[in-house]
């Protein structure tokens, strides 16, 4: 049975349009753009939910697996008859879902942006700007095409950019917004050059041919694939590593992750959508996508989940570390997307096999919800103290009591408590790697011991530890936060709440037949009981304020001052480019091209200013020169004809 | 009469003719210059009779272009004279230096 989904391009359609006018016209009308561009976003959200609805109630299976649909196509470059870039928009479990996400906590974070950024000078341009972020990021995951995907992918690379730089006048916020756009840059120079090799062996672009092409293990295409041959390995796994270098890089995987924590500089709503919920899963997103072609090459599979085990475990060190709440945040994120990362490589294709690309799609689902959640609560909370230090807050849940307590369902979500949300995927993702790799395994359940102990140590030293203290600035303020920011927050927490009970495997699996995943109980024992460890720790170190962290700091010496430093990585980066770049390369390049380069046309235009400085006398303008000077040539002339 | 060979007519018209070229080239006054111009077209007249006399004595060409030319010197004479007032209203002065406005 065909079904009419032409609407959904209005969901990508809605955003864009919503840009242009607050972009173009928006400082007209400053206050009305924010209300239009959360009408907006709401009206793509009801769209995506719609949509949803419709494709996994009213349509649902055919054939025992959901159908890729494609709702719209056109073609926009033809190169050759059968290589052509196409625009369009395919709706199957995994996109249909991404739909769902990034208008949700698009929308949460539009009306929460209207109570964060009232009054702020560039309060239209931050919501054109947010409406092209959510036009790119739905283009993103709803893309046919491969380099339609790469398309979207730098767009929503600029409105990053954009949006974390949004604080210009900030040197910081300018210096984090170039790292985080030159950084993803990299690493996209590695996914265009493994969409060029992926396209040059399956010679087509379009997503479900290039899967059909590739799994397709007799098919003389992925034979002539596999036998090329580079450097130990074929040229396809080439192509899924190059392209997991570009998902890497967007989703902040080691060691391509230093530019995340720094882009904590743009406005805390702008880190909820951008840098916790959407943008960055886009690379986990990626690997899903081509999800069948992966599971065809173990390798390429293991380098993705030994970087997502090792990124996991990496960021959650750090960020037992960091005293700004934001950072603390953004290193969570990463080890989360670590942890959705290994998920991929841990899972089969077949049936239950498949339980850890599920996972991480579960996972994606659930820590977008609670991770914007905490990212938004933790916005109501700068905005209260107008600081992102540790230090200076403390105590605040008689003063917040609405926040704190979504905190905390957000809190014990992350760190695997049932029945929150964050619970049924973390089971789901250590099950996954249980059954497949006993060291990734232990990996993630102590990753998850540390998530629980610095979620709690974050929360603990907002909410309780010191008694609250009152600002001197504060007499203008309201206790909590104004109600478009409160709703939201409510939202979100409610999501956190239930989502968890939805049955993912029933919708989204990696062969796209359902299977059912049981609660594990001896896994899920395990892993809450790592939580809960995790949990208390950071009650008894943080509970109330003391000098215990501080002594098991200076303690843990070394380690506590390298996992504070971020383990260097940032100084190395430094070293890598001043010292060895700059000292190596650039600074012969520049002297080439201040010297010879620039020398070749110095030279030029020195000689002809000369000459033309030596025959200027010539034009004297003196009649009785022009006059020497012509007879002169008159009788040069009249020897040549004579004597030759 | 005694006989005057071609040669020193041509003596005569050359040195005429580089009177005229030093006076143009030496003097300022650009009523000078004209007259120095006048010098060299007559000497150039003084060839084209000359040579008519003693090379082709039964025709007239030379002749023609002769007075040709003394036609054509007067009216460039008018030109000549009238372009020297415009300079001379110009710049209070006939010293053709003077007029050095398009010089590089």
């Amino acid at each position: 049975m065909m079904q009419n989904y032409s609407y959904i391009g209005l969901v990508l359609l809605i955003p864009l349009v919503v840009f242009l006018i607050t972009g173009l016209f928006g400082k007209r009308f400053q206050s009305f753009s924010g209300i239009l561009g959360t009408a907006g976003m709401l009206s793509a959200a009801m769209l995506s939910y719609f949509a949803a609805y419709q494709y996994f109630v009213v349509v649902g299976r055919v054939d025992g697996v959901f159908p890729a649909v494609i709702a719209f196509k056109q073609t926009w470059l033809q190169f050759t008859p059968s290589l052509s870039i196409d625009i369009g928009i395919m709706l199957d479990p995994i996109s249909v879902m991404m739909l769902v996400v990034v208008t949700t906590v698009s929308f949460m974070v539009h009306l929460y942006s209207i109570g964060y950024m009232h009054g702020e000078e560039r309060y239209a341009t931050y919501y054109s700007f947010l409406s092209l972020f959510s036009f790119s990021m739905l283009g993103l995951v709803v893309a046919t095409n491969i380099f339609q995907m790469y398309m979207f992918w730098e767009l929503v690379g600029v409105s990053s950019f954009l949006l974390v730089g949004f604080y210009f006048s900030k040197p910081s916020a300018v210096a984090a917004a170039k790292k985080a756009f030159i950084v993803t840059r990299f690493a996209d120079l590695g996914f265009l050059a493994g969409i060029l090799i992926l396209s040059f062996y399956s010679e087509s672009l379009d997503f479900q041919t290039i899967i059909q092409r590739m799994t397709d293990y007799h098919g003389s295409i992925f034979l002539a694939a596999n036998a090329a041959s580079f450097m130990g390995a074929s040229a396809l796994t080439w192509a899924l590593c190059l392209i997991f270098i570009g998902g890497a890089g967007k989703s902040a995987m080691f060691p391509l992750h230093v530019w995340l924590p720094d882009a904590m500089e743009g406005p805390t709503p702008v880190s909820a959508l951008i840098h916790a919920a959407t943008m960055v899963v886009a690379g986990v997103f990626l690997v899903a996508r081509l999800f069948p072609v992966f599971s065809q090459i173990p390798a390429a599979l293991d380098v993705v989940m030994y970087v997502g085990a090792f990124s996991a475990i990496f960021a959650a060190i750090i960020a037992c570390t960091q005293t700004d709440i934001k950072r603390v945040l953004a290193y969570s994120t990463m080890s989360q997307i670590g942890y959705m990362m290994f998920a991929l490589g841990v899972s089969g294709f077949w049936g239950s096999d498949g339980l850890g690309f599920t996972a991480s799609m579960f996972h994606l689902f659930t820590h977008a919800m609670f991770k914007a959640l905490l990212f938004l609560g933790a916005g109501a909370v700068i905005h209260h103290v107008h600081s992102n230090e540790m230090g200076d807050m403390g105590g605040l849940r008689k003063k917040m009591p609405i926040t704190n307590a979504v905190f905390l369902i957000a809190c014990l979500a992350i760190s695997g408590v049932p029945p929150l949300s964050g619970f049924f995927s973390k089971e789901e993702i250590l099950t996954a790697a249980y059954n497949h790799n006993m060291g990734i395994y232990f990996v993630g359940l102590f990753t998850a011991c540390l998530t629980a102990f610095y979620m709690f140590r974050l929360y603990l030293s907002i909410f309780w530890n010191k008694p609250y203290v009152e600002h001197s600035h504060d007499d203008d303020h309201h206790g909590e936060a104004p109600m478009t920011m409160k709703l939201p927050l409510l939202i979100l927490a409610a999501a956190t709440l239930v989502i968890g009970f939805i049955p993912f495997s029933m919708y989204v699996s990696a062969d796209g037949y359902a299977f059912h995943s049981e609660l594990h109980i001896k896994e899920a024992a395990i892993a809450v009981f790592a939580g809960v460890v995790g949990i208390v720790l950071a009650i008894f170190l943080y509970g109330k304020q003391n000098d215990k962290p501080q002594r098991i700091s200076e303690f843990m010496g070394r380690l506590y001052q390298s996992a504070y430093r971020k383990f260097y990585i940032d100084e190395l980066y430094l070293f890598f480019t001043k010292k060895i770049i700059f000292n190596f390369i650039a600074t012969p390049a520049a002297w080439i091209d201040k010297n010879i380069v620039d020398g070749m046309m110095n030279l030029i235009s020195n000689v002809t200013e000369n000459t033309s400085e030596g025959i200027r006398s010539f034009q004297s303008g003196k009649v009785a020169d022009y006059v020497l000077w012509s007879f002169i040539g008159t009788l040069l002339m009249l020897l040549f004809v004579i004597f030759f | 009469m005694p006989d005057i060979s071609l040669s020193q007519i041509l003596i005569v018209s050359f040195g005429l003719f580089f009177i005229g070229v030093y006076g143009f080239l030496t003097r300022r006054n650009m009523i000078t210059m004209l007259m120095a111009v006048e010098l060299m077209l007559n000497a150039v007249n003084i060839n084209f009779v000359a040579f008519n006399k003693y090379l082709f004595p039964h025709k007239g060409d030379g002749l023609f272009f002769t007075i040709f030319i003394i036609v054509i010197a007067a009216a460039e004479a008018a030109v000549a004279i009238s372009i020297i007032i415009n300079l001379y209203r110009k710049f209070k002065s006939i010293d053709s230096d003077v007029a050095d406005t398009l010089r590089g």
